[in-house]
């Protein structure tokens, strides 16, 4: 998040909390900040001489005062809202149904005549400062631990007396930690330090090791002293360091997760082209199917039940599984059965299959990207130290690990699982046994396409749905397969997640472009050397 | 006299001679049609179809160069379609060149996209381009040294079948990326255009169109002169065996993997010329010939025309971009895509030795019955089974 | 300064005192020992193969013929063990396949594998003795000399009236003759035989006898490895039973089949 959205959200903030001050009564604050609540008197006073000059001064002790109706004030300042009458000479805050006194937040009885204090840009930027001080000592801690915070990164000088201020009042061993933080960074520019203070402030803010703390560290003045200079340079050299290490895990992150879409989508591969010897070209269509079915499962639940937008993709997982699992079926009994054992001429025939079904997609669907929302718990996103991580990636990289076991449970543990075994080491046996070997080739082609469709429903979070959609991926789904070794779903596994992980890795040096490019090549070197992929089957093959 | 002494059968079958004849009729015809008969004549062929036949048959070379391949060395190669755009990217950077200051900025070296992406001098690679002997050279070294290099490692360390197609489309996929980059200096995105002329002709004029057109012939009858000499000289007979028993043909004393090179090198420098043909006739070359689908295309023309027959290839080239054209050009655009998905399926399924090859099948089989001795059929003998040698346990 | 020069290969070479023991050997094989996943094809395998001899190897399924095969071919590279050619002179561990072949090894494959799509006679063409490298082969013509040697070839595997038929149109029996017919023409010091009488009729069976014994009459080596107790007996030579990767009795027919170890294995208990 940048620095100015959070700044906005703090103001947003505050303006929440002045008007659960506006509104409420003022036990609370009295409350929170104790019995003695500090006296702004003077400092209204002098605003309802309505001359900048002093408005200006009003509002400095205002921010150092401490006082939580202070806020209020300041806040009514800037909106305009304070006014004040000649006689006498007293500020109110204009409120819905007419004047309120500011200190005692009640309905002022008989209305003077009012004008409002005026304001110019000086005056503006004196609120804003305020506002930040202010909120320093608001009775919300998360208020002030997000203050200190926006105060530490701000690092303006002008903000060091209220931040002592607030240091000296603060009881929140956490909210003052981070003032003692946000006063460090503030000193450590700051001119007339003495060194022992600024190698303190050194020590303080680098213990933080993130980038922001690198930018203050980097803001120690050319006047300091060497030893202050050294500290500094060797605080940095470490955070660096750290900052690698976290960045290479960011991307290490990126790279399984890229790894889990290369997975989703080849682990259907596997099975029809590593179990069943079919280089099925349509596969990245199934996928394509996959995520239009989830498409079509949103366009109903917006037009029927929206309240169940979040569920849309838990629905479309088993119906994405049917739908393309039935049309991987008709494909096998109309098409594939046909051409067994003859690998090259499977890829022919199902790259027509893949062109008649994207054709087929285009006329219903149109040729333009199609939307596909994502649900709530899809979206947002949380910290592990300097790694950033979107539930999105993370909920695609368990769906995928889901998968597989699955796959690999109904491969195991399964009747099915073991007849499909059974046909592939050896279908004459297996077909003396009773085996149905016709209705097992089905459904494993059924199985292999119907994972691809619930790809294609993970797919459809990361990736523009559009007729072409499964073409961008089965290059790389076969390169997976082949990589990892054909005929073993766990060479699919490593294999994806390390060809996921090495482009992730390859693109800060050479660019997404270039580094897709390195990949390829070296996919092709390593297929030379292992001729087999990864995991080879090894065993007496003889070939004539 | 030896008991073996059989007849050597001539190079060129009747199928090879009637597609020669034809082949020469159209190079004599079509400049006549074009040029000596009137415009509002009914038999007057107009030069965007001169362009558009020459095209065809640039699309029958390049079949033919995979055929060469996978029809007699069962190399599958998904990745023919980069051979054709190298060859097509060297002609085209020769007529580049020939733009000189005609082009949009006027600069004498540059080409325009050099210009517009603020290049200061020519890149070493482009070197040379200007004259025309070179860039000849480069249409066959540039498709020739990659594929002697990719196909040195890949046949020496065996990949083979399958796994083989898998990383020849890796190769051409990998090409359209680094061609779609701007740095790369090949025009990127919209690759090279504009040409003016080529060797001093107007490029655009209806005579250097003829030529062109007579040109893609000739080399199409050449090209497939060559083949045909290539595929029933003893190591064209090498390269079937290999393609139907690899093992046996090593464990008979033949380095198999040289065979597959030197095919597979002649094949990617036919593409190679076939590319460089093509780029004059339609005017562009960009990286979109680099694409995985396009190099499965060519693969369906010679599936269609029947694989391991030379004039099948050719013919099925013809005919898939006679029909793409006619389709894509009508109402019936939008259905194009069905076509020629349904061609596909259709193919494998009940025409797998494509209309050619049937045809010899048919003719076979009616000799036999008629019991008509001798001539032996005009290809090689056989169809191959398209499966990859199976392994045994 | 000469001594160096001269002394240099000696000191090279690595002469082995065995080698001096086998010049006399066509093959030689010492301990060899593969292993596939665990499973051990051969173990320890050691035998001798002399200049004109003809062996039958015998075993049970799974005895390590087969691997025996690949390993002397070049197909399979050994764990362990030495394999030598030519009176101990050539490693063939350290040979491909095509190197192997073009030493004057043989092999004739348990399932026959002959070019299907080519005719008879080219077939025996591509096999015959002569030019292996590619950009020669473009130009090649058969000479006179060649011709005959095919006709020769023609005569001895009895198939002259097939000629132009398709190696894919051949029966099974065949198929096998025409495979040793392509093994004679490449004249191979070592021919390696496995199963050749496999699914031959009796009458077949006994002319394919014949013909491996007029090969080995003509100075070629022949191993030969066979199920067919009576083609084994019509062989009548030294026989040798593989039992899990190595020798379980070596002599003649009948001291091998009267040995108790090989009753065992063949009959269980």
């Amino acid at each position: 998040m940048t620095f100015s959205a959070r700044l906005r959200r703090l103001a947003g903030g505050l303006l929440l909390t002045l008007f659960a001050f506006c509104a409420g009564p003022g036990t609370e604050q009295a409350m929170a900040q104790g019995s003695s609540a500090p006296d702004i008197s003077a400092p209204l006073a002098q605003l309802a001489n309505d001359n900048y000059g002093d408005t200006e001064a009003a509002l400095g002790a205002l921010a150092l005062s401490g006082s939580p109706a202070a806020a209020g004030v300041v806040a009514a300042l800037a909106d305009g809202k304070l006014v004040f009458s000649t006689s006498p000479r007293q500020v109110y805050i204009r409120g819905d149904a007419g004047l309120i006194d500011p200190l005692t937040m009640q309905p002022v009885a008989d209305a003077p005549a009012v004008k409002p204090v005026r304001v110019n840009n000086r005056i503006r930027r004196a609120i804003d400062a305020a506002n930040g001080a202010l909120s320093l000592v608001s009775p919300d801690p998360a208020k002030r631990m997000e203050a200190a915070n926006a105060v530490g990164r701000s690092r303006d000088e002008a903000a060091l007396p209220a931040l002592d201020v607030a240091l000296a009042k603060e009881a929140d061993p956490k909210v003052k930690s981070a003032m003692t933080l946000a006063r460090a960074s503030i000193v450590i520019g700051k001119e007339g330090i003495s060194p022992a203070e600024r190698i303190a402030a050194v020590d303080l803010v680098a213990a933080e090791g993130n980038q922001e703390a690198l930018a203050i560290l980097r803001s120690v003045p050319a006047s300091a002293a060497p030893e202050v200079k050294q500290a500094a340079a060797a605080a940095i050299d470490a955070i660096e360091r750290n900052l690698a290490m976290w960045s290479m895990a960011q991307n290490v992150w990126y790279g399984l997760s890229l790894g889990s879409v290369l997975l989703l989508a080849a682990i259907g591969l596997a099975i029809t082209f590593g179990v069943m010897g079919v280089i099925n070209m349509a596969h990245g269509e199934m996928v394509m199917l996959g995520a239009y079915t989830t498409f079509v499962v949103q366009e109903l639940i917006r037009t029927y039940n929206p309240a169940l937008f979040d569920l849309s993709l838990i629905i479309a997982i088993p119906l994405a599984f049917v739908f393309t699992g039935l049309i991987g079926i008709i494909i096998e009994r109309t098409v594939i059965r046909f051409l067994y054992g003859r690998a090259l001429e499977t890829l022919l025939a199902t790259w027509g299959i893949s062109l008649i079904l994207q054709q087929a997609i285009r006329t219903l669907f149109g040729p333009t990207n199609r939307e596909v929302g994502a649900p709530s718990w899809m979206s947002g996103s949380f910290e592990i130290g300097q790694l950033s991580i979107t539930y999105g990636r993370l909920w695609i990289i368990v769906f995928a690990i889901l998968v597989f076991v699955a796959l690999l449970a109904t491969l195991r543990l399964t009747r099915i699982g073991l007849e499909m075994r059974a046909v592939t080491q050896n279908r004459r046996m297996a077909a003396s046994m009773g085996i149905r070997t016709n209705w097992v080739d089905a459904a494993t082609f059924g199985l292999g396409s119907g994972i691809a469709g619930m790809a294609g429903v993970a797919l459809s979070q990361i990736d523009n749905v559009s007729p072409n959609l499964g073409q961008s991926y089965i290059i790389d789904s076969f390169l997976v397969v082949v990589f990892g070794g054909v005929g073993n779903l766990w060479g699919t596994l490593v294999g994806a997640m390390s060809l996921g992980v090495a482009n992730k890795l390859l693109e800060p040096y050479a660019g997404a472009v270039l580094g897709k490019i390195a990949l390829l090549v070296i996919v092709i070197l390593f297929i030379q050397k292992r001729p087999r992929g990864l995991f080879a089957l090894k065993g007496r093959s003889i070939e004539a | 006299m030896s008991t073996t002494q059989t007849r050597q059968p001539a190079l060129l079958g009747t199928s090879g001679l009637v597609f020669l004849g034809v082949l020469v009729a159209a190079a004599v015809l079509v400049p006549i049609l074009n040029l000596a008969i009137s415009p509002d004549s009914a038999v007057h062929v107009p030069t965007y179809v001169v362009s558009l036949l020459g095209k065809y048959l640039t699309y029958a070379l390049l079949a033919l160069s995979v055929d060469l391949i996978w029809g007699y060395v069962g190399i599958l190669s998904l990745g023919q379609g980069a051979f054709f755009a190298l060859g097509g990217y060297a002609m085209g950077m020769y007529l580049m060149r020939q733009i000189g200051t005609r082009g949009v900025y006027g600069d004498p070296v540059l080409p325009d996209f050099m210009v517009f992406l603020n290049w200061k001098e020519l890149p070493w690679f482009w070197y040379g381009f200007d004259w025309f002997p070179f860039a000849a050279l480069m249409v066959l070294l540039a498709p020739g040294i990659l594929a002697l290099v990719f196909g040195w490692f890949a046949f020496r360390s065996r990949v083979t079948g399958v796994y083989l197609s898998i990383i020849t489309q890796a190769m051409t996929f990998a090409l359209l990326l680094a061609f779609f980059r701007n740095d790369m200096g090949f025009g990127g995105n919209n690759g090279l255009t504009d040409f003016k002329d080529i060797l001093g002709f107007n490029i655009q004029s209806d005579g250097t169109r003829i030529v062109l057109f007579v040109l893609s012939a000739l080399a199409l009858g050449l090209g497939y002169l060559l083949c045909r000499f290539l595929v029933r000289s003893h190591f064209g007979k090498v390269l079937v065996a290999i393609r139907d028993a690899e093992t046996r043909v090593r464990f008979t004393g033949y380095r198999a993997e040289n065979y597959k090179l030197v095919a597979f090198v002649a094949s990617a420098m036919l593409a190679g010329i076939a590319g460089a043909l093509y780029v004059p006739q339609v005017g562009i070359i960009n990286p979109s010939e680099f694409s995985p689908a396009n190099s499965i295309e060519i693969i369906v023309w010679v599936a269609v025309g029947g694989r391991g027959t030379l004039v099948g290839a050719a013919l099925g080239a013809v005919l898939v971009n006679y029909a793409k054209t006619y389709f894509t050009s009508g109402m019936l655009a939008p259905y194009w895509l069905f076509m020629l998905g349904g061609l596909f399926v259709a193919v494998t399924l009940f025409l797998p030795k494509g209309i050619v090859g049937t045809f010899y099948e048919w003719r076979a089989r009616r000799r036999e019955r008629d019991d008509i001795p001798g001539e032996s059929p005009g290809e090689l003998p056989g169809e191959p089974p398209l499966a990859e040698p199976k392994p045994a346990a | 300064m000469s001594d160096i020069d001269t002394l240099e290969p000696r000191t090279a070479e690595p002469a082995p005192a065995a080698r001096k023991e086998l010049t006399e050997a066509l093959l030689y094989l010492d301990a060899v020992t593969v292993t596939f996943d665990g499973f051990r094809a051969l173990n320890a395998l050691s035998f001798t193969v002399d200049p004109g001899e003809m062996r039958a190897i015998i075993g049970p399924n799974g005895a390590g013929k087969t691997t025996m095969m690949d390993v002397i071919t070049g197909k399979t590279r050994p764990d362990r063990g030495d394999v030598f050619f030519n009176g101990g002179t050539t490693d063939l561990t350290k040979l491909d396949e095509t190197q192997i072949a073009t030493l004057g090894i043989g092999r004739k494959f348990q399932k026959p594998t002959v070019f299907e799509n080519h005719t008879v006679i080219d077939n025996l063409r591509l096999a015959l003795k002569g030019q292996r490298r590619a950009l020669p082969n473009i130009f090649r013509r058969e000479s006179a000399a060649e011709r005959e040697r095919i006709d020769e070839i023609f005569e001895t595997i009895r198939l002259t009236e097939h000629k132009d038929r398709l190696g894919g149109a051949l029966s099974h029996g065949q198929k096998q003759w025409l495979e040793i017919g392509m093994l004679l023409a490449q004249d191979p010091k070592l021919l390696l035989v496995d199963e050749p009488v496999a699914g031959m009729t009796d009458a077949e069976t006994a002319q394919t006898a014949e013909l491996l014994r007029e090969i080995n009459a003509n100075g070629h080596s022949v191993v030969v490895v066979e199920h067919d107790m009576t083609f084994v007996r019509d062989l009548g030579v030294r026989v040798m039973c593989l039992h899990e990767g190595s020798v379980l009795a070596e002599g003649t027919l009948d001291q091998v089949s009267a040995n108790e170890r090989v009753i065992e294995v063949y009959l269980g208990r």
